[in-house]
């Protein structure tokens, strides 16, 4: 393990469910600290992807490498104990449960030898670590239950990197969200880049936002990697137009 | 309002108790008779079995279970005491943990059964109280005594009330310090808030949700024990599916949800009380039999929709 070889890498990765396939010979570098944007139409193969990084698939040929050692990915478990953690907006978070007591869900500071919980020093642990990572809730002791979308997906994201996780698989983490929810979990994807503490895939839809927040963005395009750019070097335009023609193709190929 | 009172309704179990000391006011206000010390160890006395038992429930409730069953394990705990004690021979102590552990196989059974053959645990519970009061009819026979009638060791085993009293707060009170301040409680609150999310996080759920079976199951044999030392009687139809039923009616009286991921085992307590003072309040009024269980059940409707309305208003913010 090296300090500069990138948090994933994916080489000539195929897999096909069936006679369908899914991905074709898929490059994709994910350097360290660096927030990657993965744009691509339904069904060209992003969510397949990020199942093989997070080792719910297993690819049919290709490796990675995780740290720039070649890993497989046996399972979800297997994946998430190398650091590869996926954040699930609604499937992350015990409504019941209070802000804190979510944070450190199977990591909970006991007051050993008593098996009573230090709820004291979590709260105040969980405070200050939402405050560094510019997460605004009223109080660590409100409900998940009560609390906005926005705050919910920048908590769950905010408690995967506070649970160590080096790589965080984000797939559409501003789904159904409005622009001040939306601006939450952008505002913390932002702080969590500047702290480079872990390394992002982001799965969206929505590219005026990918853009802002990502280093790079991938275009998928019919199970393979189409488009590679730093998002300084590409525009919202570019992105609408090689998805506008990529939607008329394939119009134009089925009709 | 004050800081004080908004701090109050925050408190889940905070409208139940509103309603608990409305009835109390009520009734303490129509009859004479009611704050008589007399009385209150009379409401003590129905107000401890329905506590314990719903403490256990409220629990499994929370883990989004329910179990039926615990009004039968009440009936069938005394009985394994009885045996041991009197056919076997050994010490009434150990008669009464052989009880309790018959009362856990029982749980064990129930929770493998839903978790393992995932049978929805609203039959399989329903299908073990069907067995165990057959079962109890068939082999239990006529009632009898309870042992050591007069000792000690019977008072302080629910002979006398306010050891039964002491017995039933205790076992609120351990049950609500787990369920707020043990990883237990966090693991079974998450086991019903959020299944999935649970067991992604690592929570194991299956085991929890069968500890939980049979922590209810070892409180329905527990306050079977103790009622069968209160009234010097072990008896095959103690318990049963009333017992059962106001259980579960002062765990959901006292804000636990059906559906699992929230409630209190203070609330179950409080809705307890409630239950109890609407009954015994009622007999010192004279209503008649027939009537009484209309104005029960409407007075339990009432109750409900009253705290159910408080609760909501304090979601939306609105209190």
């Amino acid at each position: 393990m090296t300090d500069t070889a990138p948090a994933i890498q994916i080489e000539h990765v195929s897999k096909r469910f069936g006679p369908v396939v899914a991905l074709r010979d898929v490059n994709l570098t994910l350097s360290k600290g660096e927030v990657l944007g993965l744009i691509g139409d339904n069904g060209a193969g992003k969510s397949t992807l990020i199942k093989i990084v997070t080792g719910f698939h297993q690819p049919d040929e290709g490796r990675i490498l995780v740290d720039g050692v070649e890993v497989r990915l046996r399972s979800v478990s297997h994946a998430r104990s190398l650091g590869i953690e996926t954040v699930y907006q609604d499937l992350a978070l015990i409504p019941g449960l209070s802000v804190y007591h979510n944070m450190f869900l199977k990591r909970e500071l006991l007051l050993s030898p008593l098996p009573f919980l230090r709820n004291g020093e979590m709260k105040r642990r969980a405070r200050q670590y939402l405050n560094e990572m510019g997460v605004a809730v009223t109080s660590v002791d409100t409900e998940v239950a009560k609390l906005s979308g926005g705050q919910r997906q920048a908590i769950a994201i905010a408690r995967a990197v506070y649970s160590r996780a080096r790589v965080l698989l984000l797939d559409e983490p501003l789904a159904a969200m409005g622009a001040r929810e939306g601006r939450l979990v952008l505002d913390l994807i932002h702080n969590l880049k500047q702290r480079r503490e872990v390394s992002i895939i982001m799965i969206a839809h929505n590219y005026a936002q990918v853009l802002e927040v990502a280093d790079r963005i991938n275009l998928l395009r019919h199970g393979t990697i189409s488009l590679d750019k730093r998002a300084s070097e590409t525009s919202l335009e570019e992105l609408t137009d090689v998805m506008v023609e990529e939607y008329r193709r394939s119009h134009a190929a089925s009709g | 309002m004050s800081r004080v009172a908004s701090a109050f309704v925050q408190v889940r179990w905070a409208s139940i108790l509103v309603v608990a000391v409305a009835l109390g006011a009520y009734f303490a206000f129509t009859s004479p008779a009611f704050l008589t010390s007399s009385n209150l160890l009379t409401i003590a006395g129905f107000l401890c079995a329905t506590a314990i038992v719903a403490s256990g429930e409220v629990m499994l409730m929370i883990c989004g279970e329910i179990d039926l069953s615990p009004g039968m394990v009440f009936a069938l705990a005394p009985f394994v005491m009885y045996f041991v004690y009197n056919d076997v021979g050994l010490p009434l102590w150990i008669g009464i943990i052989a009880g309790l552990l018959v009362s856990a196989a029982v749980g064990l059974v129930n929770g493998l059964v839903t978790v393992v053959l995932r049978v929805p645990s609203f039959v399989t519970t329903l299908g073990m109280s069907f067995l165990l009061a057959g079962l109890s009819l068939t082999f239990l026979g006529f009632p009898v005594p309870t042992p050591q009638e007069g000792t000690r060791f019977a008072d302080v085993m629910g002979h006398s009330q306010v050891a039964e009293l002491i017995w039933a707060l205790g076992v609120v009170a351990v049950a609500q310090i787990g369920l707020s301040y043990t990883r237990w409680g966090l693991y079974t609150i998450s086991t019903g808030g959020n299944l999935l999310g649970a067991a992604e996080a690592g929570v194991s759920v299956a085991r929890i949700k069968v500890a939980n079976f049979m922590m209810c199951s070892i409180l329905g044999g527990l306050a079977g024990t103790l009622e069968a030392f209160r009234i010097s009687s072990i008896d095959a139809t103690a318990g049963g599916y009333d017992k059962m039923f106001q259980a579960v009616s002062a765990a959901v009286i006292g804000g636990t949800a059906l559906a699992g991921g929230s409630g209190t085992v203070i609330g179950a307590l409080i809705g307890a009380i409630v239950l109890s003072v609407l009954s015994d309040g009622f007999t010192l009024q004279g209503i008649e039999a027939k009537t009484f269980n209309v104005i029960l059940g409407g007075a339990i409707l009432v109750a409900m929709i009253v705290n159910v309305t408080l609760q909501r208003r304090r979601q939306q913010g609105a209190l």
